[in-house]
């Protein structure tokens, strides 16, 4: 173990430099088919009490990101890697020679000064739900059929406070009161199945901030609600997060959603990041093809179309990837070098925070974008 | 609540009149002659003719099934053994007790084995234990009960003579002239029958048990209690555990249910005076009297059990109690 590791301090509230900073994650599957490198690169930090909205498209590796950082992927081993060492393959031959092990992630997320993929168990589990936690996508299958509310939510207090029955029950009515149950004091023993998709996002959300954690992640919390709901759901993680100051890192594949909550993008494909901006600079000017897809197959109400664009090809696989740039066979833009050669992060000229894996020359790319951002604007204006 | 007990209580009767009366159908369908075999080998034709008179035999089966439910419902008498003559409702009485010592025993044996073993295997799967485990599953589920029955009373009967080959002796107050009796005995001559009658249902339960467990393991409920930090063994205990042994608890009614009719093999094997036994020597005397009071107390035992079974379902899982 290195040296330079500081002595964990429990909570971080109020240090320096960003609260989650995630380094080079790659996350490997061992599958019947082969390795899935689901992913495979993938760097971003959230910012004390900002919002980070994380798209693409589905089997992207947006999930696997939020289950490596908190370590909840099934069976997972880990593998120490020196500087210089050819990674990948490490974690392949790591893979395939292991029998415990299905799945394997590496790189570094850092909460404060520790690297959670690192730490001891007893301390990830301080961590989870105390000081990062996550809600999911589908509400549904999300709690426990067997156990009420109350006594989930409770579950939640006492693993992490050191406080007596009531005073967590008391919590648990309180957490469900800020989240919009009415009858809060009643709902707390009713089930899980006694409460409607909406209730039971509301009830995760509740289990999720009752510790007040630092960070929030929700993984496409309102993915599986009905539309009315779902805006109910992201008012609700909005203004807790005002409230309470907490990071949030929302995973959607709806631009609106990014839109509307986000100060920061990571647009995720194929396992990387194809582009990383603030929300304004994303809408304003995408300096990568597949955001230019992406902003393009959305669909707009003030625009009468017969069908809607779509990205051209499908997803490539995880199991076998294109090579060079993974977005190559489906972009139009494409030349030689994206056959060849695995694009990397670089900042634009224009705007530091403004990152993007796109070959293409700048200047290229800033001509296209506001070609891309106009079609909107004059299709916008030709139907009005 | 109400309207699904009484309906529940209908269709008990319904049922309970259904199998009593197809095991009257199919007692006549038999070609053979009780009254014959009543009436003794040296019987002529007019002996057998009164037997058959005497008996009721020679009334339409309606009618005699008639008799049966009548002297059933108002006396609540089984009638007479063909056989014997001796009351029907305490020979039952007699053999019950052996047959719900046996299955309570071996139920709790088989609980024993299964639960550990599933549990551990599910959570350790493609481990050498999940491996070892699977194969007794395989052998306890495909091997007949006879054969593991015969194997233990040679192996650990006679060639250890750690327990008596065969035999029962009763818990409290033994006939006169009995050789043994006693809890201790009792203990001591149930052990092989346990295990017989254990081994195919440990096998089973084990193998549905690990397989419940697994689903389980994988459902978003228990990502959630990991993600907010749960102890890996309170995710088992208090998580897992409670939702994948629920239909455990279904199979555990049913089956109870259905081995208080009588284990036939384990008892035929070990000499128990059970109701399994009962019924066999029963069929073969064609005392019809007798069987149908096997029957009877089978059925109700397994009406009886599934009621507790829903009862119980109802209690654990709130989903059925607050629908």
């Amino acid at each position: 173990m290195t040296s330079a590791s500081p002595t964990p301090v429990a909570g971080t509230r109020g240090g320096q430099g960003p609260l989650l900073d995630v380094r080079d994650l790659r996350t490997y599957f061992k599958t019947d088919d082969g390795i899935v490198k689901a992913v495979d690169g993938i760097s971003f930090s959230v910012e004390r009490g900002k919002t980070i909205g994380v798209v693409g498209e589905s089997g992207c590796g947006k999930s696997v990101t939020m289950m490596s950082i908190l370590r909840l992927n099934p069976k997972s081993g880990s593998l120490d890697a020196a500087p210089g060492d050819d990674v990948p393959a490490k974690m392949e031959s790591y893979l395939l020679g292991s029998k415990k092990h299905t799945s394997l992630s590496t790189g570094q997320a850092l909460f404060g000064s520790e690297d959670i993929l690192k730490v001891s168990n007893s301390r990830l589990r301080e961590i989870r739900g105390s000081e990062i936690s996550m809600i999911f996508q589908d509400p549904m299958t999300s709690l426990n059929p067997v156990h009420s509310v109350g006594t989930q939510l409770i579950e939640a207090v006492v693993l992490h406070q050191d406080v007596s029955p009531k005073t967590a029950r008391a919590l648990a009515i309180e957490s469900l009161k800020e989240v919009g149950i009415p009858r809060a004091e009643r709902r707390i023993d009713d089930y899980p199945h006694q409460f409607s998709g909406g209730m039971r996002q509301r009830v995760m959300i509740a289990m999720a901030l009752i510790n007040e954690p630092e960070l929030l992640i929700a993984d496409e919390p309102t993915t599986a609600l009905d539309v009315t709901t779902q805006a109910q759901i992201l008012n609700l993680i909005n203004r807790l997060r005002e409230e309470k100051g907490t990071a949030v890192v929302m995973i959607t594949h709806d631009l609106g959603v990014v839109a509307e909550v986000a100060d920061e993008v990571v647009v995720m494909y194929a396992a990387r990041v194809a582009e990383r901006a603030p929300v304004y600079g994303l809408f304003d000017r995408p300096m990568h093809p597949y955001t230019w897809g992406l902003l393009g197959s959305l669909p707009r109400l003030d625009v009468g179309v017969e069908r809607l664009t779509q990205i051209g090809g499908q997803p490539p696989s995880l199991l076998n990837p294109p090579r060079g740039c993974r977005f190559n066979p489906r972009c139009t833009y494409a030349f030689d070098r994206c056959r060849g050669e695995l694009p990397e992060l670089v900042p634009a000229s224009f705007d530091k925070a403004h990152l993007d894996a796109c070959l293409l020359p700048e200047q290229a790319k800033v001509e296209a974008s506001e070609r891309v951002v106009a079609s909107f604007a004059t299709t916008a204006e030709a139907e009005a | 609540m109400f309207q699904y007990f009484v309906r529940r209580f209908l269709w008990a009767i319904f049922l309970f009149v259904s199998v009593t009366m197809i095991t009257y159908v199919l007692f006549f369908l038999v070609p053979a002659d009780p009254a014959r075999l009543i009436a003794g080998k040296s019987a002529t034709a007019a002996d057998v003719a009164r037997v058959r008179h005497d008996y009721k035999l020679d009334r339409p089966v309606y009618e005699q099934y008639w008799r049966f439910f009548d002297q059933l419902v108002i006396h609540q008498s089984l009638g007479r053994s063909f056989a014997n003559r001796r009351s029907v409702n305490e020979m039952v009485g007699q053999a019950a007790p052996v047959t719900a010592g046996l299955v309570a025993g071996g139920a709790i044996l088989w609980m024993l084995i299964a639960l550990p073993v599933g549990i551990l295997s599910a959570l350790r799967p493609r481990s050498l234990l999940d491996r070892g485990a699977m194969i007794f599953v395989l052998v306890g589920i495909s091997a007949p009960v006879v054969w593991i029955g015969l194997l233990l009373q040679y192996f650990i009967g006679f060639r250890l003579a750690w327990t008596p080959n065969a035999g029962y002796c009763d818990v409290f107050n033994p006939p006169a002239g009995a050789t043994c009796g006693g809890p201790w005995d009792w203990f001591y001559h149930m052990i092989l029958p346990w295990l017989t009658f254990a081994i195919l249902f440990a096998a089973s339960y084990a193998r549905m048990i690990r397989a419940n467990v697994m689903d389980v393991l994988g459902e978003d409920y228990v990502r959630t209690a990991r993600a907010k930090g749960v102890p890996e063994q309170q995710v088992i205990r208090r998580h897992v555990l409670r939702n994948a042994l629920l239909p455990v608890v279904t199979m555990l009614g049913l089956d109870i249910g259905v081995a208080l009719g009588g284990a036939i093999f384990t008892e035929s094997i070990f000499n128990l005076p059970g109701l399994g036994r009962l019924a066999v020597n029963s069929v073969f005397n064609l005392d019809l009297p007798t069987i149908q009071g096997v029957v009877v107390f089978a059925t109700l035992a397994i009406i009886l059990f599934n009621l507790i079974v829903d009862v119980l379902y109802a209690y654990i899982d709130p989903r059925i109690r607050l629908a």
